[in-house]
C-alpha cells in the first residue's frame, strides 16, 4: 500500500524586523508584549506597510528552489476569529502568491535521487501567542511579541512516500534555506509543518501544527499505523484534520467545529500588488548544498557520505574548510565522524569551537605526534573547556600537560615486558592459538599507556615479543 | 508664537463628541486655528471613539499622519466630532452618542457621515474640520450645511492612524467655510507618508485661482435625472450656467456605469468593513470583553450588545458578500462594476476637464426621516462614483432650497484635485462678490 505524502512548511524568515512594521523579531529571551507597536498589535488605524528584505528572502527562496516568480502577486486577508490574531484577519498571500513550481533533491528510501516538487511560495505574517497560565486558570495571556513575525509558506506536492523520506526532505530544506541566510535553525519555532498523508485509494487526514523535524517523521509513522490498522479492521480513514501530540508521539482528531472555516479571502487593501519578477535576476545565491557536496568530493577527495554530512550545514561545511588544508581526507574523518558526535553528545553547536585548535590537533595526528585515541582525549578536554566557556588550551599543551605523547622506545618497552609478565596465563592461551589473548594483552598495555600507543602497531609488537621470547 | 487655545463652545448641535479645553499649538502655516478633528483619526492622548460604544474610552497612543500634520503646522486640535458610527450612515443619527443637528435648520441633519465636522464649521465653532469621505461622507454633509468640502484622490492623504471603515474607498479631507481654507488645510495634509501603501507621493501646493477660461465641464445626465429632486438639479444648472459665464465650457458626458454603482459601492465598502471591524473584540482596547465565557462568546456577546445596528447590518452583509459560494456573485462583480466605473470616468475624462452635479439628490432630511435602509443608501449615487473611481471631488455651497442649502460638486481627474479646487473657487467668488 502506498504512502502519499505532501507537506506544508511555515518557516520564520530571519529578518532584522516583523513583515509589516519596524519591531524587531528578536525577542526570544525578552518580556511578553515588549517588540509590539501600533501595526503588529492592531491598533485602530494602524497601516502595514511591506518589509523589502522579507520579499527579497522569499525570492531568494524562490530562486534556489528553481520556481517561477508570478509577474503580479498580492496579497490576501484570511479571516478569522482567534485571540492570537489581534487584526482577525492573517495577511497572507492567496491565488496569487510569489513564486510556483520548484524542485527539491532527496535521496528517496532506495538511495536513489529523487525530485520533490513545490507547489507555491508565499509569504504571511505570524499570530501572536497564546500563553495558558498554570494552575487551571479561566484565562490565558496574549504575548504579540511573535505577531507580524514573517512567515514563508513552502507548499509541496505529495511527492514523498514514506515518513523517512518526508523528514529528508525537510532536512534538506532546512540546510537549502540555511545557506541561503533566510532561516535560523535555531530559533525555537521558527519551522512548522503541517502534513498530508494518505494510504494510496484513501482519504487524506491532515496532520496540523507540527513543530519539529523529529515531530514529522514520528507523527506521520504514527498516522501510517493508525491508517493502516483502520483498513485492516475493514474501516475507513476518515478525511479530517488532527493535532500532533508531541509528548506522547500520537495524533488525535481535532473537533470538526472549529475546520469549518470560511475564511472569506479577498486582496488586501492596504497593501499594492507586488511585482518584484525582475528583482530575482539581481539575486545573487550563494553556492548551494548540492553544488558544495559535489566540490568537496572533487576538490578534498573525501566520500560521499562525509561530504554529504559536512555540507549539512553552511557552518559545518564552512568549519571544514577552514581545517581541511591539514589533511583533507583526515580533516573530513575527525570533523564528520568524531568532532559532530562529541559535540552531538555535548548539545554544543559548531560556532563554539576554536578553529585554530582543531587545526592544531589535526597537525598533531598527521604527524604521529599522538594516536587517534590520545586525539579523542584531547578533543574531549578541549571542548569541555570550550563548554564550560573558557578559553581553549593548544591541543600541543594538552598533550604535554597529560603526557599523551604516542610512547616509544624503552617507556614502550618497559610497559610490554610488564604486561607480559603480570599476564602468564593469557601468552600461554596465545600460544595455545586463542586470538582473543592477543587482543586482551594489547587491551592491557593500552591502558597503562593510556591509549599513546597505536593498537594495530601494538598488536604486532606484542606478538612478536611473545614468540620471539624477547624485545 | 506658540501658546493654547481656551476652547468652551457652546455645542448645542451636538458636532463634538470630545472638546479639548486647552488646545496647545505651535507655531507654523496654521499657528493657533482651532481645527476639529472628526472621530474616526487616532488623536494623541485624545479618546477616539468612531462614535461607538465598542470604542467609548480608547485613547490612541499614538498620532495619525494628518493630525501630526496639523500640530507641526500650529493648529490646535480643539476636539474630536460626532459622526455615524464607523462612517456607516449618511445622517450622523447612527452615532452611539446622539445625532448632531444641522445648523441651517436643527430640525434636519447634518448629513453623514462626516456631520459633526460639517455642523462644527457651519456653526462657527471652527474655521476647519478634518473629515472622512469613503462614499460621500465629506461632500454630503458639506452640502447639506451649506460649506465646503474635498475628498481628494485616493492615495493622496495618508489614512496612516484613519480607523478604516472601506480601506479601498475612503480619504481624509479638509470642510470650511471657503474653498481657500479649504485648499489651505489640504496643502497640510496632503504629504506623502510611506506608512501609507496606496499613496502616492504627489504633495498639495496650491493656491486657488479662479482663472477658470476654456475649462471643459462635462455634465453627465445621469446626474440631472430619476431620484434628484428637480429643484436641486435646477439650481445645480444655474450655478454651472455661472461657470460659463466665467468661460467655462460644458460639455455632455456620460457615466452608463452609475446604473451599477450603488450595488457595487455597497458591496464592497461592506466586504472590506466586515473584515476591519473584526477586531473590535474588546481583547486589548475598548470596553473588556467578559472573560468568564468561552472567548467565542465573549467576543459574539460584545460586538452584538455595542455595535449599533447600522454597523451590524453591514457586518453582516459584507461577510455574506465575501463568504464561499458567493463571493463571485456579488464581491468579485462589484469589482467589475467599480472597473467600469472607472472607465467612465476615463472616457468622460478626455472630453471633459471637469465633471459638474448636484452632490446630493436632495436637501438635507428631517431628523429619523430616513428610516429604511434602502431609501438611505439610495441617496449615496452622486457621491459614491467618485470613491469608485478613487478620483477628487469638491462640494461647494450654490444657493438653496426652501432655505436648505445646495452643494454643487465638481469631480476631477486623478490627482487633479488642483483643478477641482480652481472650479469651485472661480465659483464661490463669483456668487460672493
Amino acid at each position: 500500500m502506498k504512502t502519499i505524502v505532501g507537506l506544508e512548511i511555515h518557516v520564520q524568515l530571519s529578518t532584522a524586523t516583523k513583515l509589516f512594521c519596524g519591531c524587531s523579531t528578536d525577542y526570544r529571551d525578552d518580556e511578553p508584549n515588549t517588540h509590539c507597536c501600533p501595526v503588529c498589535l492592531a491598533l485602530p488605524g494602524a497601516l502595514p506597510r511591506l518589509n523589502k528584505r522579507a520579499v527579497e528572502y522569499g525570492l531568494r527562496v524562490a530562486k534556489a528552489l528553481d520556481m517561477k516568480v508570478l509577474e503580479e502577486s498580492e496579497f490576501a486577508r484570511k479571516n478569522y476569529f482567534y485571540p492570537d490574531l489581534p487584526k482577525a484577519y492573517q495577511i497572507t498571500q492567496y491565488d496569487k502568491p510569489l513564486a510556483v513550481e520548484g524542485t527539491v533533491e532527496i535521496e528517496d528510501d532506495e538511495g536513489h535521487e529523487k525530485i520533490v516538487r513545490i507547489t507555491r511560495v508565499h509569504l504571511e505574517e505570524d499570530p501572536g501567542r497564546l500563553v495558558h497560565v498554570a494552575g487551571g486558570s479561566k484565562y490565558s495571556l496574549v504575548d504579540y511579541n511573535r505577531s507580524g513575525i514573517p512567515l514563508l509558506e513552502i507548499v509541496t506536492e505529495p511527492d514523498m512516500r514514506s515518513p523517512q523520506e518526508a523528514r529528508r526532505f525537510l532536512n534538506k530544506l532546512r540546510t537549502v534555506l540555511e545557506y541561503l541566510g533566510v532561516f535560523d535553525g535555531e530559533r525555537e519555532g521558527g519551522l512548522r509543518v503541517d502534513a498530508n498523508i494518505s494510504l494510496e485509494g484513501s482519504e487524506r487526514v491532515e496532520v496540523k501544527n507540527i513543530s519539529s523535524y523529529k515531530g514529522v517523521e514520528k507523527a506521520l509513522t504514527f498516522e501510517v499505523t493508525r491508517q493502516k490498522n483502520l483498513l485492516r479492521r475493514g474501516q475507513r480513514v476518515t478525511r479530517e484534520t488532527r493535532h500532533f501530540m508531541e509528548g506522547r508521539g500520537i495524533t488525535t482528531s481535532s473537533r470538526s467545529k472549529e475546520e469549518e472555516h470560511d475564511y472569506r479571502y479577498f486582496p488586501e487593501p492596504d497593501l499594492r500588488p507586488l511585482r518584484v519578477a525582475d528583482w530575482v535576476a539581481a539575486i545573487d545565491l550563494p553556492e548551494l548544498p548540492t553544488a558544495r557536496k559535489n566540490r568537496f568530493m572533487t576538490q578534498y577527495g573525501i566520500s560521499l557520505n562525509h561530504a554529504r554530512t559536512l555540507t549539512g550545514d553552511p557552518k559545518l561545511a564552512d568549519f571544514y574548510e577552514a581545517v581541511a588544508h591539514v589533511d583533507p581526507v583526515l580533516a573530513a574523518t575527525w570533523v564528520a565522524d568524531t568532532l559532530l558526535g562529541e559535540l552531538n553528545y555535548r548539545d554544543m553547536g559548531i560556532a563554539a569551537v576554536p578553529v585554530e585548535r582543531i587545526a592544531e590537533l589535526l597537525a598533531l595526528l598527521r604527524s604521529e605526534t599522538i594516536t587517534d585515541t590520545a586525539g579523542v582525549q584531547v578533543l574531549r578536554e578541549m571542548l569541555d573547556t570550550c563548554a564550560a566557556g573558557k578559553p581553549c588550551e593548544p591541543p600541543a599543551m594538552i598533550v604535554e600537560r597529560e603526557g599523551l605523547a604516542r610512547a616509544t622506545g624503552d617507556e614502550f618497552t618497559q610497559v610490554v615486558e610488564k604486561v607480559i609478565a603480570a599476564n602468564p596465563h593469557a601468552v600461554e592461551d596465545y600460544r595455545a592459538g586463542k586470538k582473543g589473548a592477543l587482543n586482551f594483552l594489547v587491551g592491557q598495555v593500552m591502558k597503562e599507556t593510556r591509549g599513546r600507543a597505536d593498537p594495530r602497531e601494538l598488536g604486532k609488537i606484542v606478538s612478536e615479543y611473545i614468540d620471539t621470547g624477547g624485545v | 508664537m506658540a501658546g493654547t487655545l481656551e476652547f468652551s463652545p457652546d455645542d448645542r448641535y451636538n458636532a463634538f463628541i470630545t472638546t479639548c479645553r486647552q488646545a496647545p499649538f505651535s507655531d507654523g502655516a496654521l499657528a493657533g486655528t482651532a481645527v476639529a478633528v472628526k472621530d474616526n483619526i487616532s488623536t494623541k492622548g485624545i479618546q477616539t471613539t468612531c462614535a461607538s460604544k465598542i470604542l467609548e474610552g480608547y485613547v490612541p497612543p499614538y498620532d495619525a499622519y494628518v493630525v501630526e500634520l496639523l500640530r507641526q503646522a500650529g493648529a490646535a486640535i480643539v476636539g474630536k466630532t460626532n459622526m455615524d458610527e464607523f462612517g456607516m450612515g449618511t445622517t450622523t443619527e447612527t452615532s452611539a452618542f446622539g445625532p448632531t443637528q444641522n445648523p441651517a435648520d436643527p430640525s434636519r441633519v447634518p448629513g453623514g457621515s462626516s456631520g459633526g465636522s460639517a455642523a462644527a464649521v457651519a456653526a462657527g465653532l471652527v474655521p476647519m474640520a478634518l473629515g472622512t469621505d469613503t462614499g460621500g461622507s465629506i461632500r454630503c454633509p458639506a452640502a447639506f450645511c451649506g460649506i465646503v468640502g474635498l475628498k481628494p484622490t485616493y492615495g493622496r492623504v495618508s489614512r496612516y492612524g484613519l480607523i478604516a471603515y472601506a480601506n479601498s474607498l475612503e480619504q481624509i479631507g479638509p470642510m470650511a467655510q471657503t474653498v481657500e481654507d479649504v485648499s489651505k488645510l489640504m496643502s497640510v495634509i496632503a504629504r506623502y507618508d510611506p506608512r501609507d501603501s496606496t499613496m502616492i507621493d504627489r504633495p498639495y501646493d496650491h493656491r486657488p485661482s479662479a482663472e477658470i477660461k476654456g475649462l471643459r465641464v462635462g455634465i453627465p445626465e445621469e446626474y440631472f435625472g430619476e431620484g434628484v429632486d428637480p429643484r436641486v438639479a435646477e439650481s445645480v444648472r444655474d450655478a454651472v450656467g455661472i461657470l460659463e459665464g466665467l468661460g467655462a465650457e460644458t460639455v455632455p458626458v456620460s457615466i452608463p456605469g452609475m446604473r451599477h454603482a450603488l450595488a457595487a459601492y455597497y458591496v464592497i465598502c461592506t466586504s472590506e468593513a466586515s473584515s476591519n471591524l473584526a477586531r473590535f473584540d474588546g481583547v486589548r482596547y475598548g470596553p473588556a470583553v467578559d472573560t468568564r465565557k468561552s472567548w467565542h462568546e465573549a467576543y459574539q456577546d460584545l460586538r452584538q450588545e455595542l455595535f449599533g445596528a447600522e454597523v451590524r447590518r453591514r457586518i453582516m452583509l459584507g461577510t455574506f458578500a465575501l463568504s464561499a459560494g458567493y463571493a463571485g456573485k456579488y464581491y468579485a462583480k462589484a469589482q467589475i462594476a467599480r472597473r467600469n466605473i472607472r472607465e467612465d470616468f476615463e472616457r468622460a475624462f478626455c472630453d471633459a476637464d471637469v465633471i459638474a452635479g448636484p452632490t446630493m439628490p436632495t436637501t438635507a432630511f428631517r431628523l429619523g426621516e430616513r428610516s429604511d435602509p434602502i431609501s438611505m443608501y439610495l441617496s449615496d449615487i452622486l457621491t459614491a462614483p467618485a470613491n469608485l473611481a478613487g478620483i477628487p471631488a469638491i462640494s461647494v455651497p450654490c444657493s438653496t432650497v426652501d432655505g436648505l442649502p445646495v452643494g454643487l460638486q465638481i469631480m476631477g481627474r486623478q490627482f487633479e484635485d488642483e483643478r477641482v479646487v480652481d472650479a469651485a473657487f472661480a465659483y464661490e467668488q463669483e456668487v460672493r462678490a
